[in-house]
């Protein structure tokens, strides 16, 4: 067995909206696999159909080889998930949280206890482990969940977004044990929106919009073609045409905010110079003028230009 | 170990009903609502309606007290932790619908049979005889089963609104309870009312408490075990698989 997950032609329509659109990938034992995109991308959607939370209305996922609707039991047995949203039962306490999840795999008493114990030392958990988790903060939570998703030592581990909204230092701390498991071989599938958590952590990265993959590769592969991409803003004393602009080489797309207008462009020094080459020729003055960073929509906008439809 | 194999799944379904005890029985409002209100409604009888004998009282009392707590709490826990987002740590966990269903039938069956052991003893404390203990004890066990398959069969509408599910509950549970000869003797109902209550299990529970502390019954006592178990399987087939069905619905 090479390939920990093996996805075919997946697909969930909720009502109008296809969430995901007939996508096909795999995830190669021991890697870190990104499932990168902006909300609404369909990523928790597919999260949860590889984990056998709701059932895909068409296609198969193979986990560690066993079919996620014909053996679920199997399949889960063998892989451990923290969902997008925090879910510990908030009136139990960490221990019991944890016990709860071993009693659930069928782990031995004697190993879960000793294993819950690591695991909450490694997470700094292990002073709050009789409080309840109502009282936990969100980082607190996040963490909790965390090791109850790694207390039957999975191979595979599923993460939806797990650092989304977290204070710096649970953020930290679970990046880190990311990174850890990953040296002893635990493949992971990762969901994220940011670019640079996927880009530190990830072997490869499927940047998934609308429900489609529309890139997958290793992460310089995708950021040799994200770097070339800048963004420029400028605005003028007057009113100039959109098409004009549009038209000035090595301009990818312009979009317009209040008197502001942003440009995505591949070369920025080439644009400048027109742009003032622009200015002069419809007589205005350039009031501001500032280049920006390329941002994750500029990368999206790129890579699906890029991939035929 | 095979996780999929039956006794794993039951014992993973322990782990379900010890949870389910944990976090929505040991409650102190829970409890109080278990014992008072059997004790407050059993009052209510015996001031309402002072013709009819203490041992049918009692009787109806002990079959309405299994009734309301083995179905009081159980519909409502698929709503809050579809609502808290804690059914989805459980459906991405190694353990099937099936068993799911049948923890939260374990920890429903032990409330119900908890709380009617006391209305069993405030009856013994009025000076009821206890005539046939081991049919009564077998009566409870079935009955208490068969309630909370009832519990969970009104938890299938997939709804994450706990409140929709208790008054949905209540409507249907109410009714059952008027039908079942808690409040009329069998004896005394019309032909149609008759047919009716053979339809409800809580008929044939009542029928074997009334057996056991008056010696008098309505239908044959094998007949009304026959029709508990009868009833438990075909309900708790039923809410297994209308559960497995609706489940993807509360995510
Ligand atoms: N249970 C649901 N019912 C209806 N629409 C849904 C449901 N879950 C997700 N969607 C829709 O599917 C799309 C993908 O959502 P989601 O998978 O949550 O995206 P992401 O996790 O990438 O932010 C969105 O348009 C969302 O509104
Ligand atoms: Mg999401």
């Amino acid at each position: 067995m090479s390939e920990a997950i093996e996805v075919t032609d997946l697909t969930k329509i909720f009502g109008t909206t296809v969430a995901v659109d007939h996508i096909s990938f795999s995830v190669k034992e021991g890697e870190i696999f990104g499932f990168l995109g902006p909300n609404g991308a369909g990523k928790t959607t597919t999260t949860r159909m590889l984990t056998g939370v709701i059932p895909p209305d068409s296609g198969s996922a193979l986990i560690l080889d066993h079919d996620i609707q014909h053996q679920p039991v199997m399949a889960k047995q063998g892989f451990g998930v923290v969902p997008e949203t925090s879910n510990a039962y908030a009136d139990l306490t960490a221990w019991q949280n944890l016990m709860l999840m071993g009693d659930l795999y069928g782990l031995p008493h004697a190993h879960a206890s000793d294993r819950a114990s690591d695991l909450l030392k490694t997470l700094g958990l292990l002073e709050r482990r009789d409080q309840k988790v109502q009282a936990y903060s969100k980082g607190m939570k996040q963490r909790l969940i965390l090791a109850m998703a790694l207390l039957h030592k999975p191979g595979l581990l599923f993460l939806d977004e797990p650092t989304s909204g977290l204070d710096v230092q649970s953020s930290q701390m679970i990046l880190s044990l990311l990174r850890d498991l990953s040296q002893e071989g635990t493949t992971i599938f990762l969901t994220t929106h940011n670019m640079e958590e996927a880009n530190r952590l990830c072997n490869r990265i499927a940047i998934i919009r609308s429900g489609k993959i529309v890139a997958l590769d290793a992460p310089e592969k995708l950021k040799a073609a994200i770097d070339r991409l800048h963004r420029i803003e400028v605005s003028f004393d007057r009113d100039i045409p959109a098409n004009g602009l549009a038209r000035l080489p090595g301009v990818v797309h312009v979009d317009r905010t209040g008197d502001k207008w942003q440009i995505t462009v591949e070369d920025r020094d080439l644009v400048i110079r027109s742009l003032v080459t622009f200015s002069q020729q419809q007589g205005a003055v350039i009031v501001t003028l500032n280049t920006l960073a390329p941002s994750l929509d500029d990368a999206f906008l790129r890579l699906t230009r890029e991939v035929p439809p | 170990m095979n996780p999929a194999g039956f006794s794993e799944q039951v014992r993973r379904a322990w782990a379900i009903a010890r949870k389910d005890i944990r976090i929505y029985y040991i409650k102190g409002p829970v409890l109080i609502f278990g014992i008072f209100m059997p004790v407050f409604l059993f009052l209510a009888f015996l001031m309402g309606s002072r013709q009819l004998p203490l041992a049918f009282l009692v009787s109806g009392l002990v079959g309405m007290a299994l009734f309301f707590t083995a179905t009081a709490v159980s519909p409502a826990i698929f709503p809050w932790e579809g609502q808290a987002k804690t059914l989805e740590r459980l459906a991405s966990c190694p353990i099937t619908v099936e068993a799911i269903v049948f923890g939260d039938m374990i920890a429903s069956t032990l409330f119900g049979i908890g709380i009617t052991l006391i209305t069993v003893i405030i009856g013994l404390a009025l000076g009821l005889p206890l005539l046939h203990a081991i049919t009564l004890g077998t009566g409870i066990l079935l009955a208490a089963c068969c309630f909370s398959a009832i519990g969970m069969l009104l938890a299938v509408p997939p709804t994450n609104t706990p409140s929709n599910i208790m008054m949905l509950s209540s409507l249907i549970k109410f009714p059952m309870v008027f039908i079942s000869g808690i409040f009329i003797p069998l004896e005394q109902m019309p032909p149609w009312g008759l047919a009716l209550a053979a339809f409800s299990p809580l008929t044939y529970f009542t029928d074997i408490v009334r057996y056991s502390f008056t010696g008098t019954n309505y239908f044959p006592v094998p007949g009304d075990v026959a029709a508990l178990i009868l009833f438990t399987i075909v309900l708790t087939a039923g809410t297994m698989y209308l559960h497995k069905r609706t489940m993807p619905k509360r995510m």
